[in-house]
Parts: structure tokens; sequence; C-alpha cells
């Protein structure tokens, strides 16, 4: 005889929405299903309105859109823009970390001649828009060594500073948020500072950690578009500069682009968010999970 | 030395440069407050259709550099489809474009700070609410918002400065605001690229740091102990 099947608790909305409303009764169904309707008719409004300025500009054509099904054009423009965006993101996250690091651990020194500087440089590089910094590096390098550095290397140490500043923040609160006793019970083994820091309170925080350091890679990412006002050949560059020139289809090029952007980084903040759920099921590290700063980014 | 500098010779381009700024700062904080307190209204809603438009809208913005954004606003929006504020008037019209993009970007994350200052009210305090007999208005107007608004006075200070920092932006719109001026005096003068990048780093600590000190002291005193 088959059992019958438990009775299933009532659904609760996932999420936020528990704490703020209960399951529906009548008149609050009758009343979703109102806000519903003129939800659904202001999208269509919306939509509708854009639908009818493309159409006004023309930008529906499909000369406009038509380059985007040849083969060429992704091969010999936008991937080698991609190209140029992912490789600025990856050697700009992998000097963003060792200077996170170097400055992390700098703050958590105990000798103030280290630590008080440390904070500065953070505090600084933190305070100072992006776009002054890759400016600055471009025509500071003219001022000491008499050439302009190339587009690149002015991204890159751009987001250098500023991602290395904020994920100095980061690792010095992965840190901090392993347990007190864990450093305590190591210093009283006869461990010393340097092997504290190494052997037990590293490891635990960078698994606290993982998911910021991955959710400002997000952010160093966007942040590479940067460098299209100083002409650096990245994905924004390709899409937005030489395409439309092209092709004279600067709109349908913008939302192919932006829908790459969205694309790379909703991965990465998948990664990040999986990263999280493992992290709070592991016993591997007794440190809480750090959160990412709420850092919008460029 | 001082004197010579081109710094101080084009003191009143940068003072001007940085009361652009200011201005933007200040027009898409508050447009930004406005719509992320719409958004996470949406999003927070039991209504599937509205979370999902709250949801969607996040996603995007979020997801888009900032450069592309404030690029689409003035040759998408004001160039290919001739949508303006003002024919007449250029730098009017195009403060409003870099409005626009501003707030479009920062209330998405607007938004998702104010959600995440409602997740940090523990749901007992919910249940608490409802088990006295409040209803969900009361419940909410006495009980949840009052402690996530205290909860998220940092992290909105943190977007606040994020957001005067990403004025400089709107340079690529050809708007003169601080960047845009910088770039303008590295390119035009001989020297003083060091004074130069002093200077407008000044500024925008100077900009900046009152905020952060404010909101942090604000957050402390309002701090909810659990």
């Amino acid at each position: 005889m088959k059992t019958a099947p438990a009775p299933r608790r009532r659904a609760r909305p996932t999420g936020t929405a528990g704490i703020l409303f209960d399951a529906p009764g009548p008149k609050a169904k009758v009343r979703h299903n109102v806000l519903t309707l003129v939800g659904a008719v202001l999208l269509l409004l919306a939509g509708w309105f854009v639908w009818r300025r493309m159409s006004e500009a023309g930008q529906w054509d499909g000369d406009l859109w038509s380059p985007f099904i040849d083969p060429e054009v992704w091969t010999g423009l936008i991937l080698p823009g991609l190209w140029g965006t992912l490789t600025a993101a990856a050697t700009g996250a992998v000097l963003a970390l060792a200077f996170g690091v170097v400055f992390g651990l700098g703050r958590l020194s105990e000798r103030a001649w280290i630590r008080l500087p440390s904070a500065w440089v953070v505090e600084l590089f933190r305070a100072i828009p992006v776009l002054i910094m890759i400016f600055s590096a471009q025509y500071l390098s003219f001022a000491v060594a008499g050439e302009v550095l190339p587009a690149f290397w002015a991204v890159v140490i751009g987001l250098t500073l500023y991602n290395g500043s904020v994920l100095a923040e980061v690792f010095r609160a992965g840190v901090r948020a392993v347990p007190r006793g864990q450093a305590e019970a190591a210093y009283s083994v006869g461990l010393r500072r340097g092997d504290v820091l190494r052997l037990v309170l590293l490891p635990q925080a960078v698994t606290a950690m993982l998911p910021a350091i991955v959710s400002q890679m997000v952010v160093l990412l966007k942040d590479t578009a940067l460098g299209y006002i100083i002409s650096y050949e990245d994905l924004l560059n390709a899409g937005f500069r030489i395409v439309p020139s092209n092709f004279g289809n600067l709109i349908p090029a913008a939302v192919v682009i932006a829908l790459i952007y969205i694309a790379i980084n909703l991965a990465l903040g998948w990664a990040a968010t999986r990263l999280e759920a493992r992290g709070r099921r592991s016993r591997r590290s007794s440190a809480a999970p750090v959160t990412a700063p709420p850092a919008p980014g460029t | 030395m001082l004197i010579d500098n081109p710094l101080f010779e084009n003191r009143d381009a940068v003072l001007t440069a940085f009361w652009a700024t200011v201005r933007l700062t200040a027009a898409s904080a508050v447009l930004s407050l406005i719509l992320g307190t719409v958004l996470v209204a949406l999003r927070v809603s039991p209504v599937p259709v509205l979370r999902w438009i709250g949801t969607v809208y996040v996603n995007i913005a979020r997801n888009t550099p900032l450069t592309l954004v404030l690029l689409f606003c003035s040759l998408g929006i004001s160039n290919t489809l001739r949508l303006n504020f003002d024919v007449e008037d250029p730098s009017f019209n195009g403060y409003w474009l870099a409005v626009l993009g501003l707030t479009g970007y920062t209330s998405a994350f607007v938004c998702e700070t104010l959600r995440a200052g409602i997740n940090t009210v523990p749901l007992g305090q919910a249940e608490a609410a409802r088990a006295i007999g409040l209803g969900f208005t009361q419940s909410m107007r006495l009980i949840v918002l009052p402690q996530a608004f205290r909860a998220v006075v940092a992290p909105l200070g943190s977007v606040l400065i994020a957001l005067t920092k990403n004025t400089t932006v709107a340079a690529v719109a050809g708007y003169a605001e601080a960047a845009f001026i910088m770039k303008e005096m590295l390119y035009e003068s001989t020297g003083g690229a060091i004074e130069i990048f002093l200077g407008f780093a000044a500024g925008f600590v100077v900009l900046t740091l009152p905020i952060g000190f404010l909101t942090g002291r604000l957050a402390k005193r309002l701090e909810i102990k659990r």
C-alpha cells in the first residue's frame, strides 16, 4: 500500500520575499493579478516605445544587423577586441592580486612603518577614479621617461592600483575573519608570526574570500572598457568604434557587445555564487565568508 | 613654482570642472535613490512579473560597463535615436544625458544594497510582528524597514563614493567634468603632469573622504546590536 504523501509545507516565497509577506489570501490574490496586469502593460508600453523609436530611426534595417551573421566580422573585428579585453583583464587581475596580497599583509603588519604607508596607499587608490589613474599613468610616464605609455599598460596600471587596493581590503578582512583562537593556538604550539600566517590563517582566509575575489573580477573586467577612452583596442572599441564605422550600425553593435559583456560577467557572478555556497557548506575553513565590498566599479 | 604650474594657471577651469562633477553626482544620486527604491520594491514584490522586470533590469545594468552605458546615451540615444533634453543647449543636453546614464547604472547598485539591507533583518522579527497581530504595512513600517535602512547607511555611502568617481566617465560623452578637463590640460600643457595628477587626485579625495567619514559615523550610531 502506498503511503499518502506527507503534507507539503505551505509554499513560502524564497529569498527576501519570505520575510515580507505570507502566502496570499483571496484578496491578495486579486491584488496580485491586477499588479501582474499593470506590470505587463507597462512593460509592453515601454517595449512598444523603444520599437517605434528604433523603426523611426530606421534601426531595424536588415543591413544594420546582418554584419553580425558574417563570420568575418567576428573573426576580424569583434573577437580581436574581446581578446584585447580579456588580456587586459587577466593581466590586471594577476597584478591586482599581487598588489592586494602585498598591501593587505602590509596593513596587518605589527610594525607601524609598514602598516601606515600601506594604509595610505590603499586608501589613496580607492579614493581616486580609475580613469584619472589611467590618464595619469600615460602622461606621468611621459614626464618621467619621455614616452607615452602604451594604452594597454595604462589600462592595466589603472586596474591594478584600484582593484589591488580593494583586494587588499578583502584580504585583510579574510585574515581577520579567521577566529582569533586559531592564531592563538598556533602561537602557543610555538609557531612564528610568518608561519602562523602561512600555515594557519591564509589557507582558511583564501577559502573565505574566494567569492569576494571573483566578484571583484567582474568589476575589473567591466573597467577594461575605460580603455576605449584612450583608444585601447578592446571589445568596446571594436564594437562601438570600428564595427559602426564600417557598417553605420551603432545601436545594433552596442546591443551585441553589451550582450557579450553581460554574458561574461553573469558567468563570473554565477561562479562567485557557487563558490560562496560551497564555502558555506565546507568545514575546511573556520572563517565566515567575506562578502564582496559593495563597489559598483565603472 | 606653485604659481607657474598649469594647475594654478587654469584654476578657474579646474574649479568649474569639479563643480560639474559635484552637480552630476548630486543629481544622479537623488535620481538613483528614487529609481533604486522603485526597483527594490519590484524585486521584493510578491508578483512574479514585477520581480522579473526588476531582476532583468538590475542584471543588465550591473553587468554592462558604465563606459558603454554613457556612450550609448550620448551617441545612441542622442545622435542616432534623436531623443534629447534640449537641442539648443549642448552643455545642458550633455549634462542630462550623463545624469540619465549614471542614474540608470547606479540605481541597480542602490537596489541591490537596499535589498541586502532587507535581508539583514532576521526572519524572526517579521514573524514576531505578525504574531502580535501587525498587518503587512504595519510590520513593514514599524519593524522591517527601520532596521533595513539603518543597515544600509554605510553601503549606500560606498555607492555614493563610487558614483562620485564614476562621473569621470562622462568625459567619454564630451561633458566637461574633472577627468575631461584633466585630459585637456595634460594634452595641452608642456609640463607639470605630476602637479596635475596630484591636484585632481586631491580634488577627488576631498570629495569622497567626507562621504565615507560621515556615512561611517552615521552607520555606527544607527547600528543595531544583535
